[in-house]
């Protein structure tokens, strides 16, 4: 592989503190996936092509995409995030990046943060910024369609953090990619629920503030619990190999 | 006796394929599982003693091996 | 209290216990099981709303009451494995798993065939059905994660961080499924439980769920110590033991 192209972490001495640390994480991240044009847009074309395949497959009918196309665009974006966790991990854990980032003095959580905020900057804000675009195609209507970008942007942090635990546990497995969508599917129910619940009571003219409210607890959630799991699971993954 | 006759208690007033059913896998499925577990615990426990015995037999033979250089058959039962 | 739980952690001495306890445990859970099913099954008085279809209740509750609590279990195992790192913990999470599995399925097959004459349909998409379906697949995803992890310690550390997830995530789940089945359903679907069950009711169901809790511990100690016979091949006192033909 490209090893030269991708620039080494850069040695974190005891000075620098953990938010600079995370920040370093964090830009390196950004730079690597930069050179790595490809790995951004696969997840990007896929979501575009499942969704495609809902009014090829099922119905092109205004009604049905009008009634289930905030279903279909999350059922896509979340497909599209757990098709990229794949490379959370996986090319640091190859080249042995990720070994020297668990020994770094600053707590591994935190970095996993970075990385895993990294891996939402990369992958999923740009499905919500693709969004509106796709939403126009399956015929929702202007409030629904901001709704729904609501929903995502709280929402696939969320399906990061935790992807990102599962990501850490099927490291250096084989059949890694099927593995983890079985481990992390059930996980991803409730983010779904109320993603596309939250648009279904927009719709009816309901108040959606309070499902916004919960969906933003789950995020809380996720941001202060998941990157210890995924810490953890990082160094059983190390240990193993 | 909630009912008047073994007919009745099997018909269950037009419930009785689903509730025999449901009793049937349930049957199958604890019994399967714990006659399957018991079995796998005898094989697991009969390998374990077959092993012992062959390394029993093997390090008692080997000093016989060892002073003749003769080829020691190892009953492999 | 320390010296207990370093007993406690030894495979040995929990080998003897079990070999000791099983037979009590089978026996009792056994005839607590049948009696409460034949119970439930001949002499219960029938539902006044569900007719005799509710006998399917002496197995359907048990069933999932267990596979819920095996899930618990299994999470508090999975703090002493991540924590105190105890052998026997990792061996219980292990073993225990494909019992919740089938147990959970059970739950779910009794459920489905109780919702064709009570419903009218085999499966509804009722928030409790589906925070079941939800858990086999936690189930599922915990028994392949062990699979396919080769180092034994790893696999046991690695599916115990994945059911510690999981347990955290089970209130989560079960509260969304429930607010997603009503904003999807009208209320029509409702089990009809009366709010308070008749003695001769609750009594049969009480005596299954306690037999089938007591046949459940017999199957982990027996499932247990087949684990802890393969991973201890190589001590004295296995060796011992399987030479005896004891356990």
């Amino acid at each position: 592989m490209n090893a030269d192209r991708r620039p080494a972490l850069k040695p974190v001495s005891e000075s620098v503190g953990p938010i600079a640390a995370m920040a370093a994480v964090f830009a390196r991240d950004v730079r690597v996936a930069f050179r790595q044009r490809q790995d951004l847009l696969n997840p990007l074309l896929f979501f575009i092509m499942v969704v495609t395949l809902f009014p090829l497959g099922v119905s092109p009918e205004v009604a049905f995409l009008k009634q289930s196309g905030a279903g279909i665009l999350w059922v896509a974006a979340l497909l599209s995030v757990l098709l990229s966790l794949d490379h959370l991990f996986r090319h640091d854990f190859d080249d042995g990046t990720l070994e020297q980032l668990v020994l770094q003095p600053q707590p591994l959580f935190l970095l996993v943060l970075a990385k895993t905020a990294a891996h939402w900057v990369l992958t999923g804000l740009p499905l919500v910024l693709l969004a509106p675009v796709l939403g126009v195609m399956v015929h929702l209507d202007g409030n629904s369609i901001a709704i729904l970008c609501l929903t995502l942007l709280i929402g696939t942090p969320v399906l990061s953090m935790i992807g990102a635990i599962g990501a850490a546990l099927t490291l250096g497995l084989r059949s890694a990619g099927v593995l983890l969508s079985l481990l992390i599917i059930p996980l991803y129910i409730p983010v779904l629920i109320f993603g596309t619940g939250t648009v279904a009571a927009a719709a009816e003219g309901a108040p959606v503030g309070g499902y916004l409210a919960l969906m933003g607890a789950f995020l809380v959630l996720a941001v202060t619990l998941s990157p210890f799991a995924s810490a953890a699971a990082l160094r059983i993954s190390l240990s193993n190999s | 006796m909630a009912f008047d006759s073994f007919s009745a208690f099997i018909a269950m007033e037009g419930h009785g394929p689903y509730v025999w059913a449901c009793y049937a896998v349930f049957a199958v499925l604890l019994v399967g599982l714990m006659v399957w577990s018991s079995r796998h615990h005898q094989a697991v426990m009969a390998s374990c003693k077959r092993r012992y015995q062959q390394q029993e037999n093997s390090t008692s033979a080997r000093p016989k091996q060892a002073a003749t250089f003769a080829r020691v058959e190892v009953s492999q039962e | 209290m320390w010296q207990f739980f370093h007993k406690l952690g030894s495979p040995k001495w929990f080998f003897g216990i079990a070999t000791r306890f099983m037979p009590w445990l089978l026996a009792i859970g056994i005839i607590l099981l049948l009696a409460g099913l034949v119970w439930g099954l001949a002499f219960a008085p029938k539902d006044y709303l569900q007719g005799n279809s509710y006998r399917i209740i002496f197995i359907h509750v048990p069933t999932a009451f267990l596979a819920q609590s095996i899930y618990i279990m299994m999470a508090s195992a999975a703090v002493v494995t991540l924590v105190w790192r105890m052998k026997l913990a990792d061996v219980f999470v292990k073993t225990v798993a494909p019992v919740g599995l089938v147990f959970t399925f059970l739950s779910l097959f009794t459920g489905a065939v109780w919702g064709k004459p009570t419903w009218g349909t085999w499966w509804v998409w009722d928030a409790r059905l589906t925070s079941m379906l939800i858990l086999l697949f936690l189930y599922g995803g915990a028994i392949a994660l062990d699979r396919a992890i080769n180092d034994e310690k790893s696999a046991a550390r690695a599916v115990a961080v994945l059911v510690l997830v999981g347990v955290v995530n089970i209130p989560i789940i079960k509260y969304s499924v429930e607010w997603w089945n009503t904003l999807h359903q009208p209320a029509t679907f409702k089990l009809t439980e009366k709010p308070s069950m008749p003695v001769e009711m609750w009594v049969p169901l009480l005596l299954s769920v306690l037999g089938l809790y007591l046949l459940f511990g017999w199957l982990a100690c027996l499932r247990m110590k087949t684990e802890i016979v393969m991973r201890e091949q190589k001590t004295r006192w296995v060796r011992e033991l399987v030479m005896a033909g004891r356990g």
